[in-house]
């Protein structure tokens, strides 16, 4: 497996390099959008929820940045990863190589993009006088839960995307449903507790929640979010490993 | 070099494979029109059969030509060996490293510049960087398109994309080595370096199979002949001039042969075809050269002399000054 990833290392380099230019080619701005774009979504978000729904409670910026920051990671990297396979169909169905990988490149340049995110966002939490602490810390683990879980997701999508092209479109429907399920900008303490837990069963929320808990509350989660997120994680990475266990020889004929 | 110690035996072993192509199930026909025909029991799916029972075994050094009409199942028979299609029957086994050449100029980025495609593609062909690294230099040199490294690729003329798509290919080093269509591409100058250059990594000893369309290039190549005709095996043999006589005429006749027995009429047809338009072309000729004579000025007479040179030199051998004279 080392071995393996070691040999194929070089192509694994190419490939993200090449998903980096394609996605900003063009751009007068390039990269700087991988900034630009989160902060003005936030600054649109903010300014709604505040003028016109009349949100105030404490730390509203870092609740609202906290969904925005995990939701969009989320949403680029499963989107993208949903073409992994389509797009490159003239290339694996000429050469032989790993097909995940076109799938993890097209995750690396969606996770270095959450990275400069999340640099704003802690920039954002010292203007909004969050007090960091060693707890901060925490956040290494939904972040990889994050990384694991949009794995996983991207391959049961990417694989679905080469036998009905109509994924696109449902996903789409489905991710604004999970965008308003996910309590970025509004607050669930005002539901009954058997609704909250019923939260709990969206992993993005899940993972928000996380979050939140850390940076706002500035406590440790309980062991339950903990194995949630894992939970999640690792689910959707076995089931997206498996289809591309078993349909890896059938790709080549629906692309 | 293998594990096995003699003289390599069966580098590729191909038995009984067939390949299946389904058309009519959901993806071709849509999600909503699946459910519909699933309801109203309407759903059929229809097969394809690119190929059609092939077994062949090729033993180290062996040059397999693969020769059969447009869709006659070559180039998924070669995608079948080279792994990258798993067969729907049957079996494939190789032994060594192989180097399939497929369809060369598709899977480059049209945004990327030469250089950064070069690479991408020296990645995808399983090449380190300290290798391309070293060879990048050559390469470019090698496709002639030292002017154009930081060009996209979209700007390239579709010739120097195939060259530099052939230039990459060629470092390989492979046991195996798999040409589809790849000893054609360029103009005419650089299809010769690139013929060279093939033969030059043919003569060090892989096992190499070729889908070509030049008749000239597969007799002049190959040891063993493989002819498949709509996915079906029309034969297997090492009589690569008899098979390939047998292929010219099948490819003026349209009809392909169901037996050795029919392959070998083929060919003697071809050979018979062949000689009735050198008789032909031969009988033209002596007709022309009377006309020649009876005109009687110098320049028909030195055409006459042409002919003659070329088909009965002996005749001119000796006093020929002498009779042209009189």
């Amino acid at each position: 497996m080392f071995e393996r990833l070691k040999k194929n290392q070089f192509l694994f380099e190419e490939l993200v390099k090449r998903d980096f230019k394609q996605k900003y080619k063009g751009t007068v701005l390039g990269m700087a959008w991988s900034v630009l774009a989160p902060l003005l979504n936030l600054l649109v978000m903010r300014l709604v929820f505040t003028q016109f729904f009349g949100r105030d409670m404490e730390h509203y910026t870092t609740y609202l940045f906290c969904g925005t920051l995990v939701w969009s990671y989320y949403r680029e990297s499963t989107r993208g990863g949903m073409n992994a396979l389509v797009s490159n169909a003239n290339v694996f169905t000429k050469i032989k190589l790993p097909k995940y990988l076109f799938l993890l490149s097209k995750n690396v340049s969606a996770l270095i993009n959450f990275c400069l995110t999340l640099l704003v966002f802690f920039f954002f939490c010292i203007l909004d006088h969050v007090t960091f602490t060693l707890k901060f810390l925490c956040l290494l683990y939904p972040i990889v839960c994050l990384v694991v879980m949009n794995i996983g997701i991207g391959l049961i999508l990417s694989a679905l995307y080469v036998f009905f092209r109509d994924t696109s479109y449902l996903y789409d429907i489905f991710l604004t449903l999970l965008n308003y399920l996910s309590a970025i900008f509004y607050q669930v303490d005002r539901y009954p507790a058997h609704i909250r837990r019923l939260f709990l069963m969206n992993p993005v929320y899940c993972n928000i929640k996380y979050f939140r808990i850390v940076v706002i509350d500035g406590s440790v989660p309980s062991l339950n979010y903990h194995l949630l997120c894992a939970g999640y994680a690792i689910l959707l990475l076995m089931i997206g490993a498996w289809m591309y266990k078993k349909f890896n020889h059938k790709f080549l004929y629906y692309v | 070099m293998s594990d096995g110690g003699d003289a390599m035996k069966n580098v590729i072993e191909v038995n009984g494979v067939s390949i299946r192509y389904i058309t009519g199930d959901f993806k071709n026909i849509g999600l909503k029109e699946y459910v519909i025909r699933r309801l109203t029991g309407r759903y059929h799916v229809k097969e394809f059969w690119a190929d059609k029972d092939i077994t062949f075994s090729l033993d180290s050094g062996d040059m397999l030509s693969i020769i059969g009409s447009n869709g006659a199942g070559k180039s998924t028979l070669l995608k079948a060996v080279s792994g990258i299609m798993i067969p729907t029957e049957g079996s494939v086994t190789t032994n060594g490293k192989i180097a399939a050449l497929l369809e060369l100029t598709s899977g480059f980025d049209a945004d990327l510049t030469v250089r950064e495609n070069t690479y991408l593609r020296g990645a995808m062909l399983g090449y380190t960087r300290e290798f391309m690294d070293e060879k990048y230099e050559d390469i470019i040199a090698f496709a002639e398109l030292g002017e154009f490294q930081d060009h996209t690729f979209k700007q390239l003329s579709s010739g120097m994309k195939s060259r530099l798509a052939f230039s990459i290919a060629c470092l390989v080093n492979p046991d195996i080595l798999i040409l589809d269509e790849v000893l054609s591409v360029g103009d005419g100058a650089f299809r010769k370096k690139s013929g060279n250059k093939m033969k030059e990594i043919l003569a060090s000893g892989v096992t190499g199979i070729l889908v070509s369309h030049s008749i000239e290039q597969i007799r002049e190549l190959s040891n063993k002949i493989l002819w498949l005709d709509h996915g079906r095996q029309v034969t297997f043999t090492e009589d690569v001039q008899t098979c390939c006589d047998a292929y010219e005429e099948f490819m003026n006749t349209k009809k392909a042969p169901k037996s050795d027995e029919q392959i070998r009429e083929m060919a003697e047809a071809f050979q018979r075809r062949k000689l009735e338009q050198k008789g032909k072309k031969h009988q033209q000729q002596v007709k022309q050269v009377e006309a020649y004579i009876r005109e009687g000025n110098q320049p028909a007479v030195d055409a006459a002399l042409a002919i003659l040179r070329e088909n009965r030199p002996d005749l001119l051998a000796e006093n020929v000054t002498g009779n042209t004279k009189g």
